[in-house]
């Protein structure tokens, strides 16, 4: 018997590169720049400095002088991230081991892994961009994401100690109750799309113009001006459940430090503190790029060709996809920095008295449209 | 699938589904049924049914083992972890199994459907599964899906009717 059936070594290799290329060039360097955007912004928006002084130590390297480039500061994510690994981990006595040391690594993963489906190019030297290609991306991103809350219940549990656990129980509620507007938020799209694997989405967008600026491929018919209105309910809905999947402020309350300490990662220091607080930044990611990739275009700008005509291209589609997604985290910042927090019970009223019920017309309001102006 | 895939995915999922038994712990045994279902959901997806993948990872490991999780965090069991392992009980259960899998062996080795490998199906192309399942369920299979919409249905509102009672 043939064993170890025929390895496709090309596409382990390729796939392998995507990958990398992905999560330690793109996302991971991207993470520490968005903490650092975080930290300069939130000083922009109540008027203060933020960290402004570190460079980079080039006279370790035996340079004359340190190098402070233009803005200043933005050696900072080295500095916090050197600080976090040289930090004493200290593990409680009263804490649950194994699983106290499980959550932190179950809430950092789920997020890189549903990345692994989202289209962040369109090609280059004729390979796709995307590290698994799979007609049901949409689902696989959302079942992904859905087994992060794990980590946080984890950490809530086996922490044995009150407040992480409360925060536990919060996000588990807040995460189960949220998922399902963001699942059906994201009917319309594909009623409208006709698929569930993301790059079909963000192909017919290249064709047919982006789902919330149809008028981006040149011309624009009835059928789309109608379709923009419950499209851009559901970008709505959409991003409003995405902030309380990722746990962001309106709706932090399973870390909200005025009445939780810290929330689930109470007990946690050093590094898997630092795993937590990752994790939440690439969840970000992940659901920023899923925002782009359902309504707006994915890495299409009008006038710009696919990576088929030239390297070139396929570069500019990459850097176009990561500059959106920089744009909405910047709009993820800008609301933690100006809206005051949700109470809970709000917060649950919130998500199954509106939100639910918008997403639910909002699909029957799309599928009439469709069915009339065929 | 490569065979050495599949051996290490079954073997995952049974030693996960070994442990729910054996865990004294129902937090971990809570937890080593989530494994189970991820090794199986990757089982799904070595066969190309990537849709039944998904939705099992979805529905099963996402939404319904974080609210049996949630409970049984809520209630706090310690009492499950103190209980001792019973002779009696363990013994009749491994006698009731291993006659199980003695009758099992008996009879697969005399069914000679069983020993036929599938043919290969011509001209196999990866299919669009979501779009196959739903036409499938909204074009033959449109009553019974109703029917089973309906009977959902009216299990939530007797649930909502029920714990309305237990609050007057």
């Amino acid at each position: 018997m043939d064993f170890f059936g025929s390895i496709p070594w090309l596409l382990i290799f390729t796939s392998l590169a995507k990958t990398i290329f992905l999560v330690f060039l793109v996302v991971l360097p991207m993470v520490s720049y968005t903490v650092y955007a975080e930290r300069r912004v939130s000083a922009l928006i109540q008027d203060r400095l933020g960290p402004n002084r570190t460079g980079f130590p080039l006279t370790l390297l035996g340079f004359k002088k340190d190098f402070s480039p233009f803005l200043g500061g933005l050696g900072q994510p080295i500095a916090d991230a050197v600080k976090f690994l040289l930090k004493e981990d200290l593990t409680p006595g009263h804490v649950n081991k194994p699983y106290f040391w499980l959550a932190p690594a179950l809430a950092m993963m789920p997020a890189i892994v549903t990345l692994s489906a989202v289209p962040f190019g369109s090609e280059l030297f004729g390979y796709k961009m995307v590290v698994a290609d799979i007609n049901v991306g949409l689902l696989f991103m959302f079942a992904i994401s859905s087994v992060s809350v794990y980590g946080i219940v984890l950490a809530g549990w086996s922490s044995n100690s009150k407040y992480p656990f409360l925060g536990g129980i919060r996000s588990t509620s807040q995460m189960i109750s949220y998922e399902l507007c963001m699942g059906l938020s994201a009917v319309p799209v594909l009623l409208v799309t006709g698929s569930t694997g993301l790059s079909k989405i963000v192909n017919y967008q290249v064709e047919h113009g982006w789902l919330l600026a149809p008028f981006t491929d040149g011309g624009l018919q009835l059928r789309e001006v109608l379709l923009i209105i419950p499209i851009f309910i559901a970008f709505i809905t959409f991003t409003i459940s995405m902030f309380a999947e990722t746990n962001r402020l309106p709706f932090d309350l399973p870390e909200s430090e005025t009445e939780l300490v810290a929330g689930y990662h109470t007990e946690y220091s050093s590094m898997k503190f630092a795993l937590f607080f990752l994790g939440e930044y690439t969840a970000m990611i992940a659901g920023s790029a899923l925002v782009v990739v359902l309504f707006l275009g994915g890495w299409h700008v009008p006038f710009i060709p696919d990576g088929s005509h030239g390297a070139i291209f396929g570069l500019i589609n990459i850097a176009t996809f990561f500059g959106k997604v920089a744009l909405l985290l910047i709009c993820f910042i800008w609301v933690r920095w100006t809206l005051p927090r949700f109470r809970y019970d709000q917060l649950m009223k919130l998500g199954w008295l509106y939100l639910f019920e918008i997403a639910l017309v909002n699909i029957f309001i799309t599928a009439g449209i469709l069915a009339y102006t065929k | 699938m490569s065979p050495v895939l599949f051996w290490l995915f079954t073997l995952l999922m049974l030693g996960f589904a070994t442990s729910v038994v054996v865990n004294r712990n129902p937090v971990a045994s809570a937890l080593s049924l989530v494994g189970a279902f991820l090794a199986l959901a990757a089982l799904f997806v070595g066969l190309d049914a990537y849709f039944i993948a998904v939705i099992q990872v979805l529905v099963y490991a996402g939404a319904v083992m974080v609210l049996f999780l949630f409970i049984i965090m809520l209630l706090d069991l310690k009492a499950e972890q103190r209980r001792r392992f019973n002779i009696v009980t363990l013994l009749g259960g491994s006698i009731v199994a291993a006659g199980f899998i003695a009758e099992l062996t008996a009879l697969l080795s005399k069914f000679q459907l069983g020993k036929r490998g599938f043919p290969t199906l011509p001209g196999a192309k990866p299919v669009d599964d979501v779009y196959q399942v739903g036409m499938t369920l909204f074009t033959t299979h449109n009553l019974p899906l109703q029917v089973t919409g309906v009977l959902i249905l009216v299990a939530t509102i007797g649930v909502i009717i029920l714990s309305r009672r237990e609050l007057k």
